[in-house]
């Protein structure tokens, strides 16, 4: 009784009918977000099956060798988590201290002028292709590393991971700068009040206030880290290794599925399969840290309201 | 860097070294901070310029209508990325046709027409878990729906669908924001006058979130064109020397391109054109395209904005 009149007349005449069509349209195009999900899901599932028949998860997820294209096979996923774990651990070390300083600086202490300086430039480091930042990697970074570091491979986890920490470094300020900006200007007046310095104001109450926001900033990081594919498969190498030692080169789950769907490898062998199951590993690792940002900052903004 | 660790302090009382600090070390151990976030500040600056100019000398010399117009080749000297250039050109029109209206219609159907429930909420968590999957999944999705089910092969029409759905999200939630930028009352004015919802939305509150949302699109595909994981998945890697004739046939884009000559070993030749100084002349070209792309959103922007005031 309470729908409102177009709802009503809806359907009666041709106009109605034609509005309830354009609003089903509409919804179509809305749901299509959701089939992708839902397609992503199936062709990882569906696609790895065949791996996992000759491949027990167990063997997958233990075995610490990752051959799968020598004559004794094995298919390890280890040295691959390995390989990204890494390359995102050094590219958090340079993103996060980094990030969050630019974050508080941005927002506590810099001039409008400043901020409208910075603020574009953050952007354009955001917005250069990561097969650029690659390239940047392995003809620029690694060479300039080589001359002090001695032993550093021409493929290495480490210049790979440090320019993955500037790509990433964009993401972690301005998501951080956000929680920071969402703590109520009654927290910092009250800091003052107590007798704070601007510091101490900023590490004793911004910070642990915004402490959800920020790591929820980090995960996001650490996410996008994890999934980054051309600055690993340009400057990392391909050789899956189960080492921690940043000289070498190395591989990650991403530079294995690019390295093999290069290579031209036939449909159906189990080669192909290979990179679905190391994508479905990735695709929920991303989905679990994304999740975990995603409550973080909802927890954060529900706080704040 | 000695900043006081952020956890035992929070509880512990305030008062007793605050009185000390504020007017004596305190104000050194400021000035001490901005110097190291302004450091921080610069070392970013300083990658930016390190990283153009480092691209710049690299490739420059090699930039010309020749680079241009030219085909791949085995020989450094001889490459060219016309047909990179053209597959990228095609992939940007595709990825544009595609995802411009879906996304819009689908923002349109969140912002104006959705029941706030849980149908919306679910939809609104999908989009934006979709804009955290790491591009390289697309790339699966492509190979394996595009690819192999739909039986598109390894074709300009896959890459362009592929590209599509990676850069959906984006286009969704800026053009939610423009939607959202409409006041209230130019939709009660409208719906007042008589018009049904689909005529307000049409007439009035589309007209006005044009230049926004294009804004927004233009910036999704902007990032569409620099993808490289997806598209090395899909395109072909190897050696593609014709420009494409149609949606079927296969392609080559710039990424896939520079990442091509990038993955090639170092060797000079006698003309000292190697493979790598065509890898940055062939991004000084993506960078030059991503330039145009951006200045266009920023014109459109501005100009919308004079136009509300």
């Amino acid at each position: 009784m309470d729908q409102p009149i177009e709802k009503r007349r809806a359907g009666r005449t041709l106009r109605g009918v034609f509005e309830w069509l354009i609003e089903r349209g509409l919804q179509v195009c809305a749901l299509l977000s959701v089939a992708t999900t839902i397609g992503i899901i199936l062709a990882l599932l569906l696609q790895s099956v065949p791996f996992f028949r000759e491949v027990s998860v167990k063997d997958f997820l233990t075995d610490r060798e990752w051959t799968p294209l020598f004559a004794q096979k094995h298919f390890g996923i280890l040295p691959l988590v390995a390989g990204t774990m890494l390359v995102t651990a050094i590219a958090m070390a340079v993103a996060l201290p980094a990030g969050l300083m630019i974050a508080v600086y941005l927002s506590e202490f810099a001039r409008p002028r400043i901020r409208r300086m910075v603020k574009p430039v953050l952007e354009v480091l955001a917005g250069v292709p990561t097969v650029v930042y690659g390239y940047f990697a392995l003809s620029f970074v690694t060479p300039a590393l080589q001359t002090f570091i001695p032993g550093l491979k021409g493929f290495n986890a480490l210049g790979a991971g440090l320019v993955m920490g500037v790509m990433v470094l964009p993401l972690v300020a301005s998501l951080s700068e956000d929680a920071l900006y969402a703590v109520p200007q009654r927290l910092r007046e009250a800091s003052y009040a107590l007798g704070s310095t601007r510091l101490q104001m900023v590490f004793r109450t911004l910070i642990p206030a915004a402490l959800s926001g920020i790591a929820a900033s980090f995960i996001l990081g650490v996410s996008r880290a994890v999934g980054e594919t051309m600055i690993v498969a340009i400057a990392a190498g391909s050789q899956p290794t189960l080492s921690l030692d940043p000289r070498v080169p190395i591989q990650t789950m991403t530079g294995y599925i690019v390295q093999i769907s290069m290579g031209d490898t036939p449909h159906g062998t189990l080669e192909y399969h290979t990179i679905f199951a190391v994508g479905l590993t990735l695709f929920i690792m991303t989905f679990t840290l994304n999740w975990v940002s995603m409550a973080l900052r909802n927890r954060y903004e529900r706080a704040y309201r | 860097m000695s900043e006081p660790s952020i956890g035992p302090q929070v509880g512990a009382p305030p008062a007793t070294d605050i009185q000390g600090n504020a007017r004596g070390r305190g104000w050194i151990k400021e000035l001490g901070f901005e110097a190291i976030a302004l450091a921080t500040v610069c070392a970013a600056l300083l990658m930016l310029g390190v990283l153009l100019v480092d691209i710049v000398l690299d490739g420059w010399p090699r930039l010309g209508m020749d680079f241009l117009k030219s085909l791949p080749s085995r020989k450094a000297e001889q490459a060219g990325i016309w047909p990179a250039f053209v597959g990228s050109l095609y992939l940007m029109v595709i990825t544009a046709c595609v995802s411009f209206p879906l996304g819009v219609a689908a923002a349109i159907y969140l912002e104006e027409y959705a029941p706030r429930g849980w149908l919306s909420r679910f939809i609104e968590l999908n989009i934006s878990n979709l804009a955290g999957v790491p591009s390289i999944v697309y790339g699966l999705l492509g190979l394996a729906v595009f690819v192999r089910a739909f039986q598109l092969e390894r074709s300009l029409i896959a890459g362009g669908l592929t590209l599509s759905l990676l850069v959906l999200p984006v286009v969704i939630m800026s053009s939610r924001e423009a939607l959202r930028a409409v006041p209230p009352y130019v939709r009660d004015a409208s719906l007042a006058l008589g018009a049904t919802k689909w005529q307000t939305v049409r007439r009035q509150v589309l007209p006005l979130s044009l230049p926004g949302i294009m804004t927004g699109t233009i910036l999704a595909l902007s990032r569409a064109i620099g993808e490289t994981a997806p598209i090395v998945m899909i395109g072909a890697f190897g050696y593609i020397s014709t420009v494409p004739t149609g949606l079927k046939s296969p392609f080559t884009a710039l990424p896939i391109q520079i990442y091509n000559w990038v993955s090639r070993p170092h060797r000079a030749a006698d003309t000292g054109i190697t493979f790598q100084t065509n890898a940055a002349a062939g991004i000084l070209v993506l960078l030059a395209m991503l330039l145009t792309l951006n200045a266009v959103a920023i014109w459109l922007r501005n100009r919308a904005q004079r136009r509300l005031k």
